[in-house]
């Protein structure tokens, strides 16, 4: 009854990479799905791929091309200093040690954009992310983490792209940067944590509810406006302080401002934000893997 | 050892409503849920009552070895997609379980990724990694996949410009040089002209039978079904109903699809155009005859539904053998330039006043397409008999050594 040995090619180069690991089961999985890092690591060149795919078509067919990525910011910064700055009268309630150090509004102001505009992309397009790859989605097989994932990956080189141009503001004004730089690399980091984090429950959300795609806009700019993204916000009361550190994104903006601007560190808020952050990132990863399976059949 | 994939009592069930309206809303699921809390959670948990759920596939189990090429034949809608899409892990099976070995490259569609603003090269690229290859695998085989497509020319420039069959060739191209264990393949012989197709099945026979790859392969044209592949696997309405060798496999699909009854061609799975539709075929005998005989007369109908105004149409149908070969195509515009139609229920007649087909049963594909596409076209629209006349007026029986086309001759010696 068994065969007898193989022989039909006998001179075939064996291939003992792949050979030996890629047996594989497909069953219907229950419960818990882990996730797969093993094959997220032997995909990982498609993660740099996507990305650079996004970074690439995002400006085709544009007169100004990439300067859109350096204008985005710096229009939203005008814009917010324009309106927050002078006509609303923000600029001189900036906090006090930023007075002193004579910053300006605008710069102000351009640290908080930095990092909301990271976050805002990652909800935004993050989240419509699955939906606009359906013909993706119900074609091949590749790890879905990825495809939100590649989303922030782009917005972070936008982000990069308009830190440069962040840099370059400060010297023109001839802002020293303080030491605490350095955490600049780390802050960015947990900025696109929390928007692959939402980037990932909202993209599964809206496979299957498509009402997503109309509340996702909603939801950013509610939250730009509970985040200090234009206008400090630091109540006298310390329980409207503690309800506002809620937001993630409050202890996030407000830790950019003390590494790229000397503002004291907001250390309570940071460490929520970071909690939160962690906290989404698992819930996003346990959703999205709990309705990965049903992806094909609704996308 | 021998087996490369394991295929175990698979079932895939599809809930009807799901399909039918691709995405619930928020308020359906809420609402749902306000009103029969308990139904829901039963549901959720599986138990639910059977209705309104649709198995693509129930209970399909079969082997497949290592090194071989194996075809998956059956009618729209008998779950061959969904197989496949199954074995390539894009969806999960409900009930069953597979087992595969060795790396899977599966090609459902061809230039699946493909995006339209990015050049030829940055398309193979992106396209490569899509499918699991690494960037180093990729430039290694990059001038092969280039002179492969026969594209040379244009890797610069978007793919947005490209001719749809440049496209094709390309993405095809790709896809044909991953290097997988197992090769999973839909219907892509379908596209591309007759030239590349050729050459698509060259590169499938070389990948199967020259490494010693396994390949797994739905097709709807037989003759590449019965050269390709050692085995077939017929599927009907969701459950295997032969595996075996090919061409016994192919022969029994091409006899089952005879007892085509019903004449309403709207119920008939296919993607019509919006333009216009073939509602019903149908072979009339002549006038005071109530069959058609080798030689003799017929008269052809279409009922036809036209949405849009047709110009330069191009009407026609094919017969079949029992087993599968096409014995005979007429079509309009082989006498007729273009046939044009205003909007509304059409028929149009086609008669032929000498029938030159042996007797039997031929299956018949109907069409209307427009010089350079198809409008609508139905596989295995009816089937017609011929009944035996005495053609040649000698009485001589007619064998199958003799083909299936009559013709009057005249002898010398």
């Amino acid at each position: 009854m068994e065969a007898p040995p193989q022989t039909p090619s006998p001179a075939q180069t064996p291939e003992p990479a792949s050979d030996n690991t890629a047996e594989f089961e497909i069953r219907p999985q229950r419960g818990w799905v882990a996730i797969d890092f093993k094959e997220l690591f032997h995909y990982r060149e498609l993660l740099f791929f996507l990305t650079w795919r996004d970074v690439k078509v995002r400006y085709k067919q544009t007169v100004l091309g990439f300067a859109w990525a350096i204008l985005q910011p710096v229009m939203n910064v005008i814009i917010q200093t324009v309106i927050f700055g002078t006509v609303a009268g923000f600029a001189s309630k900036i906090p006090i040690e930023l007075q002193v150090r004579k910053i300006p509004y605008a710069l102000f102001s351009y640290a908080g954009i930095l990092p909301w505009m990271l976050f805002a992309v990652g909800v935004g397009s993050g989240g419509n992310s699955l939906v606009n790859q359906q013909n993706l989605l119900t074609k091949v097989y590749f790890p879905r983490l990825f495809v939100p994932a590649s989303v922030i990956g782009a917005a972070l080189i936008d982000t990069l792209i308009s830190l440069a141009v962040f840099l370059v503001l400060m010297a023109c004004y001839h802002v020293a940067p303080v030491w605490p730089i350095v955490f600049v690399p780390l802050l960015l980091l947990l900025t696109s944590l929390a928007a692959t984090a939402m980037a990932f429950t909202l993209s599964s959300l809206t496979v299957t509810y498509r009402d997503f795609r109309f509340l996702i806009p909603f939801m950013v700019s509610t939250w730009q406006l509970i985040s200090p993204v234009g206008y400090p916000l630091d109540p006298h009361r310390q329980w409207i302080r503690w309800l506002l550190r809620l937001n993630p994104m409050y202890g996030i903006i407000n830790a950019f401002r003390s590494a790229l601007l000397g503002q004291h560190w907001d250390f309570p808020g940071l460490v929520i934000s970071l909690a939160e952050v962690a906290g989404l990132l698992i819930f996003g990863l346990y959703y999205f893997k709990k309705t990965e399976r049903r992806f094909a059949d609704i996308a | 050892m021998a087996a490369a994939i394991t295929i175990d009592g698979i079932s895939k069930c599809y809930q009807i409503g799901l399909r039918a309206q691709p995405y619930h809303t928020l308020r359906d699921t809420i609402m749902a849920a306000v009103k029969s809390p308990f139904k829901r959670l039963r549901g959720m948990a599986g138990n639910g009552p059977d209705q309104g759920k649709f198995w693509a596939l129930k209970d399909v189990s079969f082997e497949v070895e290592r090194g071989e090429v194996i075809g998956i034949i059956g009618r729209n809608g008998a779950g061959k997609s969904t197989l496949l899409k199954i074995l390539s892990r894009i969806t999960e099976p409900t009930e069953g379980c597979a087992k595969l070995k060795g790396r899977v490259a599966s090609l459902l569609e061809v230039g699946t990724g493909f995006h339209p603003e990015l050049t030829g090269r940055e398309n193979v690229y992106l396209n490569g990694a899509i499918l699991g290859m690494h960037k180093v695998e990729i430039d290694r085989k990059f001038d092969e996949i280039v002179a492969f497509a026969e594209t040379e020319k244009f890797l610069d420039t978007p793919v947005k410009y490209y001719s749809s069959g440049m496209y094709v060739r390309l993405a095809f191209a790709v896809a044909a040089h991953l290097e997988p264990e197992i090769l999973i393949v839909d219907e892509v012989l379908a596209v591309g002209d007759q030239e590349f197709q050729k050459k698509c099945m060259g590169r499938i026979q070389k990948v199967a039978q020259g490494d010693g790859r396994t390949v797994l392969f739905v097709s709807h044209n037989m003759g590449a079904l019965r050269r390709l592949c050692d085995r077939a696997v017929y599927l009907r309405n969701g459950t295997v109903e032969m595996v075996g060798e090919a061409n016994a496999v192919v022969d029994t699909y091409m006899n089952s699809t005879i007892g085509v009854e019903d004449l309403n061609l709207l119920t008939r799975p296919r993607f019509p155009s919006l333009v216009a539709t073939l509602e019903r075929f149908t072979m009339v005998p002549p006038l005071g005859k109530e069959t058609v005989v080798s030689g003799g007369p017929a008269t052809f109908e279409f009922l036809l539904d036209v949405k849009e105004p047709v110009q330069n149409a191009c009407l026609g149908f094919m017969f079949n053998s029992e087993i599968g070969y096409r014995v005979l195509g007429l079509n309009s515009r082989l006498e007729l330039r273009g046939i044009t139609l205003s909007p509304g229920k059409r028929t149009v007649r086609c008669r032929v006043d000498s029938l030159p087909l042996k007797p039997g049963r031929y299956i018949m594909d109907v069409e209307i397409r427009s010089h350079a596409k198809p409008y609508d076209y139905v596989e295995h629209a009816t089937a017609v008999d011929v009944e035996f006349d005495d053609f040649y007026g000698t009485g001589e029986m007619l064998w199958n050594y003799e083909g299936s086309i009559l013709h009057r001759t005249t002898w010398e010696t």
